[in-house]
């Protein structure tokens, strides 16, 4: 695909996030946003993650997926790689950063089934990035990631004061904010499609 | 065909194994914290192997914190203090610490990792609690669902402990169990046999402590322990004594009744026991016989469902109602629980309804 990677970079942060208009990666999204200091840990993380698997899954479909011709294997070898990155970054959180290891807790684990950084490694594949390019498109997913769980956890902070209907408080309120974020979203979607 | 497919097989697996390379190496070099120290009571310094919880690297050390759910943070048996060090609090610690705790830094010691240099602080006479190895002696079948087995310790081994105190059964692996657990059980011996303790088991369907011990063990049998743990003992006044137990609660009350023949007591004292009907009631001549042996001593059985054919013409129904009547001088009396959750909870409900002081209630939950 022939796109400035700069402008891949933009794009999935805000005409194609991943989140709100792939829905990629809710669970952990909704199960952290309670507070924003959290919240932000697990995106920044999630970013991270995003950014380097991308690039190491595309070196791994091109240098030994493609030559030994096991592509239908991508799959696998792509949740592998993100698990095994996924338990090296912990023991580092987990060595350098210990305040930020006890706040995320056992949902530092849940990046490894999450969805939004498996789908980027896919979607590298479908749209045949280049090496920059999925580089730039992972940095930009996770940026977006980032930002829409912010956004969430600070709306939902300022829920906390208000009188929400029994029935929808929670994953409830959670969605339907999820949804007008999203519709907000669109608005962006003029400047670029990257679909 | 064959060949291609291993050799695809044989690609996927050099890419999981040189990954799981990097994590090995990864995990040596960023898991490994070095040799800490743990400073205890401002007095003792030990050195451990850093990366461990607090409660097994002191467990190395043969510095045995209570832990009756072995470590997976849902008994808070191992609640000890950090005063420096120990990293923040933990969202599994959270809910088992009273605001009291939180703020005098009580913590968990199955949850908090030693990474670090930590300052904590124990009592002090957690420094008496040991391993010991013993072999079984005695089995007796006090009722259908009750054994009393005597655990002889190695030569010349001594148990220093005080009547009403608590050890924890190390079980061997059987059958499906192919784990080791530990569980707390009340001593009913006296401190005074100290090369030897006896426990009292109640054998609970499908439990695993229970089923090893009725089902497994006989007279021969090496068993491991470490104990004493415990602050449910007898307290040092002179004010009159409500012993009330039910089922396997017999055991640290007949304990301290022991212990108390031994060194004399001149306390009034009235000992109710909760039981459903005739077969569930064991030791009563041994009980009774204590009547004669203290100045001011009464054993109550209570049934509260005899059958027709145990012709009781005791007490029935619940203790609660018989308390009170008991009460002489609600300010100058202490009480002594032991027994299931449901059973503490009413009683003391109603002890504290009759005028006893909370603090005057000491119990031993087998929860
Ligand atoms: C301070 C203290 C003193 C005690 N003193 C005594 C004493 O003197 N005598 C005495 O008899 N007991 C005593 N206890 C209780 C004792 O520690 C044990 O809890 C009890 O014997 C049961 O142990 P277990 O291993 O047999 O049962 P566990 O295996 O721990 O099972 C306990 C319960 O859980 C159920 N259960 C187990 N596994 C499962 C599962 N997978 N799914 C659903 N349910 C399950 C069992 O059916 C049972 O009802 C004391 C406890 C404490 C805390
Ligand atoms: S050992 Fe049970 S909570 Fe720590």
């Amino acid at each position: 695909m022939d796109i400035n990677a700069f402008v891949l970079f933009w794009a999935a942060i805000f005409t194609s996030n991943i989140l709100l208009t792939n829905f990629l990666g809710m669970c952990s999204y909704l199960s952290v946003s309670r507070e924003v200091e959290s919240s932000f840990g697990l995106g920044v993380a999630v970013m991270f993650v995003l950014t380097v698997t991308a690039g190491l899954n595309w070196l791994v479909y091109h240098y030994v997926l493609v030559p030994f011709g096991i592509v239908y294997l991508q799959y696998i070898v792509f949740i592998i790689v993100i698990a095994a990155f996924v338990q090296l970054i912990e023991l580092i959180i987990e060595r350098y950063v210990p305040a930020l290891y006890y706040t995320l807790g056992i949902f530092l684990p849940l990046i490894t089934v999450n969805c939004a950084i498996f789908g980027v490694s896919l979607f590298m594949i479908i749209r045949d990035y280049n090496f920059l390019q999925s580089i730039a498109f992972g940095a930009g997913s996770g940026i977006g990631w980032l930002l829409a769980i912010l956004m969430l956890a600070g709306i939902r902070a300022r829920l906390k004061e208000k009188l929400i209907p029994v029935g929808l408080r929670g994953a409830g309120i959670s969605l339907i904010i999820t949804g007008i974020m999203a519709l907000a979203f669109i608005g962006f979607s003029g400047i670029v499609q990257i679909q | 065909m064959i060949l291609v497919i291993l050799k695809d097989i044989a690609t996927l697996c050099s890419i999981s194994g040189v990954l799981a390379i990097i994590l090995v190496i990864a995990h040596r070099f960023l898991n490994d914290y070095g040799i800490v120290k743990i400073n205890i009571n401002g007095k003792k310094d030990i050195n451990v192997k850093g990366g461990n919880s607090l409660l097994s690297s002191l467990a190395d050390n043969k510095i045995f914190i209570p832990s009756a759910c072995g470590g997976r943070g849902t008994c808070g048996a191992c609640k000890c203090g950090i005063t420096k060090g120990g990293g923040p609090l933990l969202p599994t610690e959270r809910p088992l610490l009273t605001k009291e705790e939180l703020i005098t830094n009580t913590r968990l010691a199955c949850q908090v990792k030693v990474k670090s240099d930590i300052y904590i602080n124990i009592p002090e006479n957690i420094f008496n609690i040991r391993k010991f190895n013993s072999k079984i002696v005695e089995i007796i079948d006090y009722t259908y669902d009750i054994k009393g087995v005597t655990f002889k310790l190695d030569a010349g081994e001594k148990i220093d402990f005080k009547a009403g105190q608590y050890i924890q059964l190390i079980t061997q692996p059987y059958a499906k169990m192919r784990q080791s657990v530990s569980r707390a059980y009340s001593i009913s011996s006296k401190p005074e046999e100290d090369d030897r303790i006896q426990l009292i088991i109640r054998y609970v369907p499908e439990g695993i402590c229970t089923t090893w011990v009725h089902q497994q063990l006989k007279v021969g049998d090496e068993v491991s322990f470490t104990g004493p743990y415990g602050d449910f003992f007898l307290r040092d006044t002179d004010a009159d004594i409500l012993f009330v137990a039910g089922g396997s609660g017999k055991a640290p009350i007949k304990s301290i009744l022991d212990h108390l023949q031994v060194v004399g007591t001149q306390r009034r004292m009235t000992y109710f026991f909760g039981a459903r009907s005739k077969k569930d009631l064991y030791l009563t001549e041994e009980m009774k016989a204590f009547e004669s042996v203290f100045e001011y001593f009464r054993y109550e059985p209570v049934l509260s469902q005899p059958k027709a054919e145990d012709n009781w013409d005791g007490k029935t129904g619940y203790v609660m109602p018989f308390l009170k009547e008991t009460i002489r001088d609600p300010q100058n009396t202490e009480a002594y629980l032991c027994g299931s959750p449901g059973m503490i909870d009413a009683v003391s409900k109603a002890l504290i309804a009759a005028g006893i002081a909370k603090d005057k209630i000491y119990f031993d939950s087998f929860g």
